[in-house]
């Protein structure tokens, strides 16, 4: 159900009870489909949404483009999964457009990100470019806009 | 100076409201946690504001005309029978206010003759009876009951109707208690109601903010559209308070004249405003839902609170308030509220802020996210478990 894959995907911490209610279904239905959703892959994990820059840890992320050979058969396929193992690597997109993959790569520097890319990356046999782009603020992430939390500044109203 | 021979008798005679004494204190301290605010804390939806911006880009910034740009009237008329099944004419039958505060005061003081008695549900908002005292009329309180889960019933409309009543006022949903008015229950009031020449106020500001079933407004029910002004608004469905965007809807004698004193006082509502309204009838549906799932959420997580901690708390079906019982602690809802606030820095709205029949009860607003209201819960908790 949309509805509730929406739901969750926003707040992963809402109560079956609360997303029956959100949901007008029962509870017990609700429960079960998230069960079936978690067996068959549909919801793959659930995460926190972290503001890196509000901490004292070193964090930078880039946004790095890779043209690539495609492969017989195989497409892009093999590459790209060869590339998702690296841990380095948060998320891998077959794209559309003047480049093949989009890679999201955290690290601590950009010098670590810099030679991750170098090489590893731009060494890999069926790569022929790479472009790096580091992510210099998040505004927005995940649907969440980032910043200070909101002051309640409303009126009392009557 | 003698301002107290100065200024009018009637303005003076009137007290502030009861909810401000309150607020006073409230405002003096740090760190409060308050469940007091009478609206959203959504922000108008991007797309109205939107609206809004690009009416001001494109120099839409002239009065309109007295009752509201046609393009607002016809979408109003439109939502209202999408939603209700209310059928208006734009061009005659529906004024663009100030917020639903200007309308209850045009059709108040469109219809009340100095010594005209007004009936007025309570425990109730706080504005009709000083409008109605400033209109020259008579304000005759007609309490609901906790038993009657806080609706208007027939014998007890009957009993406060005399041939001098002009107008009922009938606020539901309702702030401060949540309670709505079925179908059923509207047919009762329109027995009573039918043959007699008798209008009816109808302030349906909450009437997106029902919980389980739909809101049916009392225009809609045989016999009522002819004697009803029905007020609502953008400030609660589409969390646009400060936007200050009423209307109303009402047979075309009556709008006549609610408009002669519109036009004298206001003018019309901002420009501005309009356009953002006409979008919110457009697109804002899916808003509308949206903010009421999560409304619904918090309301059946504060009143599972408010019972676990034993605290006696009727089903509110509407808008985003609940109104526990908490008279049995031996203390007046003042001293209940007061004592909360200095004991554990969490604020609630003594219910007696809302009429008389209010005392043994607080209005506690749940226009907060879950987490705001998971801590004044606990906060809560520990009070009452403290003066048990």
């Amino acid at each position: 159900m949309k509805k509730l894959l929406r739901l969750l995907e926003e707040n992963s911490r809402l109560s079956v009870e609360e997303l029956a209610l959100l949901c007008e279904k029962d509870k017990g239905d609700i429960a079960e489909m998230i069960k079936q959703y978690e067996k068959d892959g549909t919801i793959l994990g659930y995460t926190a949404l972290v503001d890196w820059d509000k901490t004292d840890l070193e964090y930078v992320s880039a946004l790095i483009e890779l043209k690539v050979v495609p492969q017989r058969d195989r497409g892009f396929d093999k590459v790209a999964e060869k590339i998702s193992n690296y841990p380095e690597v948060k998320s891998v997109y077959l794209m559309s457009g003047g480049f093949d993959l989009a890679l999201i790569i955290e690290g601590k520097t950009m010098k670590e990100v810099a030679f991750f890319v170098a090489r590893k990356l731009a060494a890999l046999e069926d790569v022929t470019s790479t472009a790096t782009h580091f992510v210099l603020r998040k505004f927005k992430d995940k649907g969440v806009v980032f910043g200070q939390v909101p002051k309640d500044e409303r009126g009392h109203g009557m | 100076m003698d301002y107290s021979k100065l200024l009018s008798e009637n303005v003076q005679s009137l007290k502030p409201s009861g909810i401000r004494k309150f607020f006073d204190i409230l405002d003096e301290m740090d760190d409060v946690v308050s469940l007091t605010v009478g609206q959203p804390d959504f922000v108008t939806p991007w797309h109205i504001r939107e609206a809004g911006i690009e009416s001001l880009e494109k120099g839409k910034t002239y009065y309109t005309s007295n009752s509201g740009l046609m393009e607002l009237r016809e979408e109003i008329a439109k939502y209202l029978e999408r939603r209700f099944g209310l059928r208006y004419d734009p061009a005659h039958e529906i004024i663009s206010t100030i917020g639903g505060s200007e309308a209850i005061d045009l059709a108040i003081r469109a219809l009340v003759d100095p010594g005209d008695e007004v009936i007025v549900t309570s425990p109730c908002f706080v504005c009709y009876e000083p409008d109605v005292v400033m209109a020259g009329g008579v304000p005759v309180t007609l309490n609901t009951r906790e038993e009657d889960n806080f609706k208007l019933t027939p014998e007890a409309l009957k009993a406060v109707i005399t041939p001098r009543t002009k107008l009922l006022v009938l606020p539901f949903p309702n702030n401060p208690t949540g309670a709505i008015m079925t179908r059923e229950e509207l047919e009762g009031i329109a027995a009573v109601l039918r043959d007699t020449n008798i209008a009816v106020l109808s302030d349906e500001i909450y009437a997106e903010l029902t919980y389980g079933r739909k809101h049916v407004s009392i225009a809609s029910i045989d016999g009522m559209r002819e004697r009803t002004v029905v007020v609502n608004g953008f400030s609660k469905a589409y969390a646009m308070t400060g936007w200050r965007m009423g209307y109303l809807a009402a047979p075309r004698e009556l709008c006549e004249q609610m408009l002669k004193l519109h036009q004298f006082q206001i003018m019309c509502s901002p420009t501005v405003g309009q356009y953002a309204a006409i979008e919110a009838l457009r697109n804002g549906d899916d808003d509308i839902d949206y903010m009421k799932g999560e409304y619904n959420r918090r309301r059946v997580r504060i009143v599972k609170g408010l019972r676990e901690m034993g605290l006696e708390c009727f089903e509110p079906e509407g808008a985003f308030y609940v109104f526990p019982n908490i008279g049995g602690f031996g203390m007046t809802s003042d001293e209940f509220c007061e004592r909360l606030l200095y004991d554990k820095h969490v604020a609630i709205v003594p219910g007696n802020a809302f009429g008389e029949c209010g005392e043994g009860f607080a209005r506690i607003s749940y226009a907060y996210s879950v987490d705001h209201i998971n801590v004044a819960l606990e906060k809560m908790a520990e009070f009452i478990e403290s003066i048990k």
